[in-house]
C-alpha cells in the first residue's frame, strides 16, 4: 500500500525488513537540532537550553514588573518541564502559584487578572489539555477589546503551552494546536525554534498589549541549547526569519519542524545540488506575509511543513495565500508535508510525523514538476 | 468452583493441606465510613466468602507486580512516554469490581492499568500496550492511558474530560431501560475541574444511576489536594448529591461501601458520590519521581502502616481463611505470571503499519490523506469491537 511504500522510500538506506521494528523502538530523535547563532543583543551570554531561557525570561518579567503573575497546573514547584523552577522561592508562593487541574478556570482566572490591568502568564501544562478552555480564549480573551468598543481588554495575557511531538507523547502529549487558534482574530500566537528565540519572543508577548498563546516545542526544552544572552531583550511578533538563504526551493516550517528542514535544505543541496531557502515562520498570528512573498517569488517553488494533521493546518493558510500573491510567479504548486489526517498515533509517531525523508521527497517533486 | 480448584492445586504442590480452614468470615471493618445527606451508610460488619477473598487478592497483588514491573521495564525504556502507576490504590480496583454486579459499567481516567485488568483484561494486554504491541489491549495504538475492555469505557487522557461521559454512559442505562449502573472515576485533581460539576447537576435533575467514584490519593500530579481543592471532602462536594467517605486501603471498606453505592443509586436514588482517600506509591507518571512535593518518609510511612495488600492480608490469616503460606504460594504463582506476560510484552510482534489509518471512522467517506494528494492511504476498519457492548 501507499504507506509501506512512502516508508520504504524513507528508509530507502536500509533494505532490511528489520527496519520498521527498529524505527518503531528505538525512536530515535527525528531532527538534529541547530543552535541559533542569531544573538540579538550584545553582552554577557550564558548557556542554556530553552526551559532555562524561558525561565530566565520569567525571572525578568516578575522582576521587572511588579504586577505579574505566574500560575498554572503545578508551576509552583518547577512545572513538568521544569519552566518555572526556582521561580516560587525567589518572588513569593502569591506571584507564582499552582492552579487546580481546570484549564478553563485557569484561563478565565488569566483574564480577570489581565482585565485588571496586571500581567498573567497562564501555563496550560500541555497545548493537548488547552480544549476545555478553548471558550475562554476564543470568546472571551479575544474578542474583549472588540466587543467592549475598546474599553476593555485583557492584552496582559499570556498563556504558554508546551506543545508538538516528543518522541513517545501519544494522543494527548503530541498536538500542534495552533491552527485552532489562528482561526480566531484578536489572538497572537507565537512558537520558537530555540532558546534565543524563546526568551526574546516570550517576552515580548508578555508585553504585547493584546492576549498572545506562546506554543512551546516540548521536545525543545531540553535539546534546544546555545549561549543566550542574559539581558532583556525582545524579538518582533509578526516577522518570520530567513535562517538560510537558498534559491531553488522556499522551505516554511516553524517549532521544530525548521530543524527538519534545516537537515532537508542541506540534504537537497548533497542529493540534488540545489539551494534552498528555510523561513522559520515564528508567528502564526499575525504571519509574515512579505518574507514569505519575497522568498516565494525568488524561489517559485514553496514547501510549508508542519506537524499538525494536513487538513486545515496552517500550511492551507500559507498556500492558499501564496498562490493568490505570487501565482505567476510560481514553477509549481505550493506543496504541504504534514502530520497525517488520523490522531496522533501512538507508536507510529516516526512516520506520522514529516520527517526529513518525506520533505525531500516533496523537494525532489517540486524541482521535477 | 474455578477458584477454589486452582486454589486446591497450589496448596496441593505445596503440600499443606487444610480442611480444617473456614469457607467464610465476619470481619469487623477496621475503618469507619463518614456520610453526607445520608441517614444510613454501608454496614461494617462484612461477610467475605473464600472464594471472593481468593479473586480480591490474586487481583490486588497482579496489580502491584504488574505495575512494578511496568516501572521496571519504563526504567528500561521498552516502555515510553507517558505511564501512569497504580501501586498503592489496588484496593479501589479489587473492592470495586467485588462489588460490581455483570450489568455494570465502569470509567475512569488515565491511571487505567489496574481497573482495565480487574474489568477483564490480560496482563498480557495491559502490559503489550504499554509497550506499543500487537497484542495490547487497544492494539498497541492506545499505550499507558487508553485501555478498554467490554465493560470498560477507558482509560481517559484528559483530566476530568471522562466524568460526564461516565453520566451519559448511566442516562443511556436508565433510558433503555436496562438494569446496571454507572462507574465514573475520578481523581481528587479532575474533581476541581468544571465538568465535574456540570455532570453532577445533570446526573441530579435526570436522576441518573451513577456511582462516582473519586480516587483521593491526595495529590493532583504534584500539588497537595488541599492546595488545590477548597473542599478536600470530596464526598460532600455536591450538595444535592449524598455521599460516603470510605478508607480506599481497605479492600473490604471499598467493596461494601460501593456495593451499598451501587444499591443505592440501582433504588432509582440517582447519583452518588465515593470518595475512595488512598495513595500512590510512584509518582504521577514515570517522568515524575514523586519525592519533589511530598517525602520519601511519607511514601515509606505509608507503605509500611497502611499498605493495602499488607492490610488485606492481615485480614486472611486473622480470620482464619488463609495460611500466610497459601498467600505466599498465591503471590510466588503471581510473580510467574507477570515475569512470563512481561517477556511477552517485549517481544511481542510491532502492530502492523496499517494500524496508523485504521478505525478513524465507522464509515469513512474519503480515504486518509498522505503526503500527496495522488497518494491516498486506504481507511481501514478493524471491526474488532462491537459498537455497543
Amino acid at each position: 500500500m501507499a504507506l509501506n511504500r512512502t516508508v520504504n522510500k524513507m528508509c530507502s538506506l536500509c533494505k532490511k525488513s528489520s527496519i520498521l521494528t527498529n524505527v518503531v523502538t528505538k525512536r530515535n530523535s527525528h531532527f538534529v537540532y541547530v543552535p541559533d547563532t542569531d544573538v540579538p543583543i550584545q553582552g554577557k551570554t550564558e548557556k542554556l537550553t530553552m526551559f532555562q531561557a524561558i525561565n530566565n525570561a520569567l525571572d525578568i518579567t516578575l522582576k521587572n514588573d511588579k504586577t505579574a503573575k505566574i500560575f498554572g497546573e503545578d508551576v509552583g514547584f518547577g512545572g513538568v518541564f521544569r519552566c518555572t523552577v526556582g521561580l516560587r522561592d525567589k518572588y513569593g508562593k502569591e506571584r507564582v502559584f499552582n492552579t487546580p487541574l481546570s484549564e478553563q478556570g485557569i484561563a478565565g482566572f488569566a483574564i480577570g487578572i489581565a482585565n485588571m490591568g496586571s500581567t498573567a502568564i497562564a501555563e496550560m501544562q500541555f497545548a493537548d489539555y488547552i480544549f476545555p478552555a478553548f471558550d475562554q480564549i476564543v470568546n472571551e480573551a479575544a474578542k474583549m477589546r472588540y466587543r467592549s468598543g475598546g474599553q476593555f481588554d485583557c492584552g496582559k495575557l499570556t498563556i504558554r503551552s508546551p506543545s508538538m511531538a516528543v518522541g513517545h507523547g501519544a494522543l494527548y502529549h503530541s498536538q500542534s494546536p495552533e491552527s485552532y487558534f489562528a482561526h480566531t482574530p484578536g489572538l497572537k500566537i507565537v512558537i520558537p525554534r530555540s532558546a534565543i528565540r524563546a526568551k526574546g519572543l516570550l517576552l515580548s508577548c508578555i508585553r504585547d498589549p493584546d492576549p498572545c498563546i506562546f506554543f512551546e516545542p516540548k521536545v525543545l526544552y531540553r535539546s534546544a541549547v546555545e549561549e543566550v544572552p542574559i539581558d532583556d531583550y525582545e524579538l518582533p511578533i509578526g516577522k518570520a526569519d530567513v535562517i538560510r538563504k537558498g534559491e531553488a526551493v522556499t522551505l516554511i516550517g516553524w517549532g521544530t519542524q525548521v530543524h527538519v528542514l534545516m537537515e532537508v535544505a542541506e540534504l537537497a543541496k548533497e542529493k540534488f545540488n540545489v539551494s534552498c531557502e528555510v523561513i522559520d515562520l515564528v508567528s502564526i498570528l499575525p504571519w509574515d506575509r512579505a518574507t514569505v512573498f519575497e522568498s516565494a517569488k525568488k524561489t517559485k517553488r514553496v514547501i510549508v511543513s508542519h506537524e499538525a494533521p494536513l487538513t486545515c493546518g496552517f500550511g492551507a493558510e500559507l498556500a492558499s495565500s501564496i498562490q493568490e500573491e505570487c501565482f505567476l510567479h510560481l514553477e509549481a504548486p505550493v506543496s504541504r508535508v504534514a502530520g497525517f489526517d488520523t490522531p496522533f498515533p501512538h507508536i507510529f509517531e516516526p512516520f506520522y510525523l514529516p520527517t526529513k525523508w518525506r520533505c525531500l521527497d516533496a523537494v525532489e517533486k517540486i524541482l521535477n514538476y | 468452583m474455578y477458584s477454589r480448584c486452582r486454589l486446591n492445586l497450589v496448596q496441593n504442590a505445596l503440600n499443606i493441606f487444610k480442611t480444617n480452614y473456614s469457607s467464610e468470615a465476619n470481619i469487623k471493618l477496621e475503618s469507619k465510613f463518614l456520610l453526607h445527606n445520608l441517614d444510613k451508610g454501608p454496614s461494617e460488619e462484612v461477610t467475605l466468602k473464600k472464594e471472593d477473598a481468593l479473586k480480591i487478592f490474586k487481583n490486588m497483588d497482579s496489580i502491584r507486580k504488574f505495575e512494578n514491573s511496568s516501572a521496571q521495564m519504563y526504567r528500561e525504556k521498552v516502555i515510553r512516554g507517558f505511564c501512569h502507576l497504580y501501586a498503592g490504590q489496588e484496593a479501589v480496583a479489587a473492592g470495586l469490581t467485588a462489588a460490581m454486579r455483570p450489568q455494570d459499567i465502569c470509567i475512569t481516567a488515565y491511571r487505567c492499568h489496574g481497573i482495565a485488568y480487574v474489568m477483564g483484561a490480560t496482563v498480557e494486554e495491559v502490559l503489550c500496550e504499554l509497550t506499543g504491541r500487537a497484542s495490547g489491549i487497544a492494539r498497541g495504538k492506545g499505550g499507558s492511558m487508553h485501555m478498554y475492555t467490554d465493560k470498560m469505557f477507558g482509560g481517559n487522557g484528559i483530566v476530568g474530560s471522562h466524568v460526564p461521559v461516565g453520566t451519559g454512559l448511566g442516562f443511556a442505562r436508565k433510558y433503555t431501560g436496562k438494569d446496571g449502573v454507572s462507574i465514573t472515576m475520578y481523581g481528587d485533581g479532575a474533581a476541581n475541574q468544571g465538568q465535574c460539576f456540570e455532570a453532577f447537576n445533570m446526573a441530579k435533575i435526570f436522576q441518573i444511576p451513577v456511582v462516582y467514584i473519586c480516587e483521593n490519593n491526595l495529590f493532583g500530579l504534584g500539588t497537595f489536594c488541599a492546595r488545590a481543592a477548597a473542599n478536600t471532602k470530596y464526598y460532600t462536594r455536591c450538595e444535592y448529591i449524598p455521599g460516603i467517605c470510605i478508607d480506599g486501603m481497605d479492600v473490604l471498606a471499598v467493596r461494601e461501601g460501593i456495593k451499598f453505592a451501587i444499591d443505592y443509586a440501582q433504588s432509582g436514588n440517582g447519583p452518588i458520590i465515593a470518595e475512595c482517600v488512598t495513595y500512590r506509591y510512584f509518582g504521577h507518571s514515570m517522568s515524575d519521581p514523586g519525592t519533589s512535593y511530598r517525602k520519601r518518609e511519607d511514601i515509606e510511612e505509608t507503605r509500611e502502616k497502611r499498605d493495602c495488600l499488607k492490610k488485606y492480608k492481615n485480614y486472611l490469616t486473622s480470620c482464619n481463611l488463609f495460611t500466610p503460606e497459601e498467600l505466599k504460594a498465591i503471590e510466588t504463582e503471581n510473580k510467574k505470571k507477570t515475569e512470563k506476560a512481561s517477556q511477552f510484552a517485549r517481544t511481542d510482534k510491532i502492530p502492523p503499519l496499517e494500524e496508523l489509518n485504521t478505525d478513524i471512522y465507522v464509515k469513512a467517506l474519503e480515504p486518509v490523506r498522505n503526503v500527496s494528494h495522488f497518494k491516498p492511504l486506504a481507511h481501514i476498519n478493524s471491526n474488532k469491537f462491537p459498537l455497543t457492548p
